[in-house]
């Protein structure tokens, strides 16, 4: 356990020094170009702003008014039969097809049920640990105008629902 | 965004329905107060969260501008090479199009996606040149989009930085959960690829 959180606070602070150290090394105007990426880094946030308000709306309105608690009502007997924690079953869904509409999500659940409960460390971790695989597989195959994508789909999606299902897993077994 | 239509054109039609389905709904069943406060608070949520992921967002953008100025990725790709090799057998005798499929994997890995979606379709275009039939993936196109929807990241920034701005004890503590969840991932896409690719499909 401690293993698992000396490696996890580590990791942030040793890429950024190791990155500056190679920059500095290679004699780049690290300074300036730090600032131009910030720069991209305001546009991001701007960009998907608007996608969150519409989406923040529609995912309050179905969790207030009751009705996200009655669909999961119907549903949670069926996933509970494999011990699928049915309050990520929502993130599970939107993951692989839209990325803002998942970052809407999981936020919501993190906050719903605490950024440092199980279920909100659960939600944490699928989003840490899978991609937008639907948008991923759009923007590389229309680069080159292939039609027939064969098994990728559905080697992708298998890949997802291991990622979510560990993901599940571990935040069990590291207890939140 | 053209080629994304259907992601709107799937929005379009969820988010009307979720707005419908959901305010009758509240109507209903006597939740409308519920749902009034939750009108306002959604929106000021999305306002907080925007705020506080600027934060995150910029100092990771500008510390990963540093890094795609320098040739780290370029170095980085040594290590990469017996893995390449295992993934990719057709590839053999190809050294410009590994390259750019490892600098696409660093720059995955890193965290630059700004960097490794133009490198990965770089690469993609370099196959496609030699590939016979135009109009289907070749085994190691299907490899590499598995690959790259596999979201192998030695920091998930964006999910810090959510986590950071809802208040977490501690943000980073997810990273190496995250890890192996990824890793697991990853074998699971790999080896169902090399499966299907196998059976011929």
């Amino acid at each position: 356990m401690q293993f698992v959180n000396f490696v996890s606070s580590i990791a942030m602070p040793l890429v950024i020094l190791i990155i500056v150290m190679y920059a500095f090394m290679e004699k780049i105007k690290i300074f300036d170009t730090f600032l131009i990426g910030a720069k991209e880094g305001i546009n991001i946030v701007i960009t998907i702003f608007p996608t969150l308000v519409g989406l923040f709306l529609a995912i309050g309105a179905l969790r207030s008014s009751g009705i996200l608690d009655c669909i999961i009502h119907f549903i949670s007997p069926i996933l509970n039969q494999f011990n699928f924690p049915t309050d990520i079953m929502p993130l599970a869904l939107i993951r692989p097809i839209s990325g803002s509409s998942s970052i809407a999500v999981a936020t919501n659940i993190m906050k719903t049920f605490g950024v440092d409960s199980q279920i909100g460390l659960m939600a944490a971790v699928i989003m840490g640990s899978t991609e937008t695989t639907v948008y991923t597989i759009t923007v590389y195959t229309s680069s080159i105008g292939v039609k027939k994508t064969r098994f990728v789909l559905w080697a992708s999606l298998l890949a997802d629902f291991v990622g979510i299902t560990t993901s599940i897993i571990i935040c069990k077994m590291l207890g939140g | 965004m053209n080629k994304f239509k259907w992601v709107r054109k799937l929005l379009n039609s969820i988010w009307p329905i979720f707005i419908i389905l959901s305010f009758s709904f509240a109507i209903f069943s006597g939740n409308i107060d519920k749902l009034n406060q939750s009108i306002f608070s959604s929106t000021e949520e999305a306002v907080n969260l925007c705020i506080t992921l600027l934060g995150t967002m910029c100092l990771w953008n500008g510390i990963m501008k540093i890094a795609s100025e320098t040739t780290i990725i370029k170095k980085l790709t040594i290590f990469l090479s017996p893995l390449i090799n295992k993934l990719f057998p057709e590839l053999k005798n190809d050294e410009k199009i590994k390259k750019e499929i490892s600098m696409n994997m660093v720059a995955n890995i890193l965290g630059l996606g700004n960097a490794a979606t133009p490198l990965g379709i770089k690469a993609m275009k370099s196959m496609q040149e030699k590939n016979s039939d135009k109009k289907t993936l070749t085994n190691s196109m299907a490899t590499l989009i598995v690959l790259n929807t596999a979201s192998i990241q030695i920091i998930p920034t964006t999910v810090i930085a959510i986590r950071n701005s809802l208040g977490s004890q501690d943000p980073t503590s997810i990273i190496f959960p995250v890890w192996v969840a990824t890793i697991c991932a990853a074998i699971t896409g790999i080896t169902a690829t090399k499966i299907f690719i196998k059976w011929g499909k």
